[in-house]
């Protein structure tokens, strides 16, 4: 049975500055979270654009996490907040597209919260479980 | 102030003609963009510098080759240029002041001139009913049926244009009202108290023009609301964005003509999608077949996260799109909804700021968490 469960990828956008050097904390922690992420670092949650994460989507991951610091924390000052102000839009979009907009997460983690990383990726794994596999897995026609 | 220009002998067009030509004669324009009809009969946007090149301008066919936003951009965007007046649409003005607040254009030294909007034809559908004399009637029948029947759509014109729910717009230095009065009698304009001084016009009672928006505007809301509803069920049903645009041979053309999409290079057509070989052969054995040419729907998506905001609805997609997908429809219901989130209304101002630009701190916190 083990062998057939669903096991979900999840592909996350992380900041070099604070959620990234969480993921780091945790290793280094040696902290247990599921192997079930992928990680792309980039400077900032405010230099994803939708297109890295509609491409995930479309190619078939079942999750996309996009990781920032916190509100007020930003290394470039505000990034975060545009960040949060593309990820509302593209859920909006998501949503009126036919898509499951909740696959899409947006978490603030800092640099000092590794058990938080490893607490997120845990809460969205199983988040992810519960849903099921994204439905863009087998549809090739997009 | 309002005016009114005497019509002679019903020559409305002539009388327009007249008053853009004053502008150049008084020195308020260097130049004028307007719609010319070429010898061949067609109707194009031109630019005039000459007065009695006038006699070949038509502002009132009802055809909008394209959004004159863009055009407006190229003669604005950067210095030095001249004093241009611009005779547009409600859309393509809403679409221009999209373009200022992204840099692509400057009202400093550009006069707009905006035209009521009773409708507008598909280029093929205009140049079979409209080129060459037979073209005259054919505002005249618009505006006329607008400002009887507001309530019915002329059943030709665009489908943007059924829909459109702005077809006048406010604050142009000078709006010719063509809505709700005889426009065989006389034009009814609005301009700018320095411009009226400008051009020695006097003030005049105002025109049944209100009364007449409204009617067009509830009648038009009415038709929007009923092809969203129609467009919405198939986006938000089992077909989504894939199956609406699953006919889609990835053209551009809808990008080419979008007056908001200005990017000198769009992403779509940088070298990041010159894939090797073997990647596609690797997302063919992931999924067991591969769309060609790809990322279709990632285009569309990605279109939408980027230039949704500021759709103004004038429907050129949907013009320009050769598997006649319902482009602009999709796309005006989508901005929509984006549009009541953010609270922001493309093309009414240019002090709105953009909504991906700008932020607070204080908002959505339970999306970012």
């Amino acid at each position: 049975m083990t062998d057939t469960q669903f096991e979900p990828k999840i592909i996350a956008f992380l900041c070099n500055w604070c959620t990234y050097t969480g993921a780091d904390l945790a290793g280094t922690s040696r902290l247990q979270y599921p192997p079930n992420v992928r990680i792309i670092r980039l400077m900032c949650s405010g230099a994803v654009d939708p297109i890295y994460v509609l491409k995930a989507d479309l190619a078939g991951a079942d999750g996309i996490l996009i990781g920032g610091c916190h509100p007020g924390d930003c290394h470039y000052q505000e990034g975060n907040y545009k960040a949060r102000r593309r990820v509302v839009a593209m859920k909006e979009i998501l949503k009126n597209a036919g898509f499951d907009e909740d696959r899409v997460w947006l978490r603030w983690i800092s640099a000092s919260e590794g058990s938080r990383f490893a607490d997120t990726i845990r809460e969205m794994t199983a988040a992810i479980k519960e849903k099921g596999p994204n439905p863009m897995k087998t549809t090739w026609a997009v | 102030m309002k005016t009114i220009i005497p019509v002679e002998n019903g020559d409305t067009l002539q009388a327009l003609q007249g008053f853009l030509g004053r502008l150049l004669e008084t020195g308020t324009v260097d130049a004028l963009l307007v719609p010319l009809r070429t010898p061949y009969g067609t109707v194009t946007p031109g630019i005039v510098t000459n007065p009695e090149m006038l006699a070949e301008a038509d502002p009132l066919a009802p055809v909008l080759p394209s959004n004159g936003a863009t055009l407006a951009g190229k003669l604005s965007a950067r210095e030095p240029r001249a004093k241009v007046g611009v005779m547009l649409r409600s859309c393509e003005l809403r679409a221009l002041i999209e373009l200022v607040k992204m840099q692509q254009a400057n009202l400093a030294d550009l006069v707009l001139i905006a035209v009521d909007c009773a409708g507008t034809y598909s280029v093929p559908v205009f140049v079979k009913k409209g080129t060459g004399d037979k073209g005259q009637g054919l505002w005249q029948e618009l505006y006329q049926l607008a400002t009887l029947q507001p309530e019915t759509s002329q059943p030709e014109i665009r489908a943007a244009c059924k829909i459109c729910e702005q077809p006048v717009f406010d604050g142009a230095q000078i709006t010719i009202e063509l809505l709700g009065s005889d426009l065989s009698q006389g034009i009814h304009i609005s301009l700018t108290d320095e411009l009226a001084a400008r051009l020695g016009m006097s003030p005049c009672d105002a025109n049944g023009r209100a009364a007449v928006v409204e009617k067009l505007v509830a009648a038009r809301t009415a038709s929007r609301d009923a092809a969203f509803a129609e467009i919405r069920a198939r986006l938000e049903g089992k077909e989504g964005v894939p199956g609406v645009f699953a006919a889609c041979i990835r053209c551009h053309n809808c990008m080419e003509v979008c007056p908001i999409c200005y990017c000198k290079q769009c992403v779509f057509k940088s070298p990041i999608f010159d894939h090797d070989p073997m990647q596609f052969i690797g997302w063919a054995k992931q999924k067991g077949a591969y769309r060609m040419p790809p990322d279709t729907m990632l285009f569309h998506l990605t279109r939408m996260n980027h230039m949704a905001l500021s759709c103004v609805g004038c429907g050129m997609c949907t013009e320009a799109c050769p598997a006649e997908l319902p482009v602009g429809l999709v796309f005006r219901a989508v901005n929509q909804r984006l549009d009541a989130a953010f609270d922001y209304h493309p093309g009414h101002s240019v002090d709105d700021p953009l909504p991906l630009v700008t932020f607070k701190a204080d908002e959505w916190t339970e999306i970012g968490e």
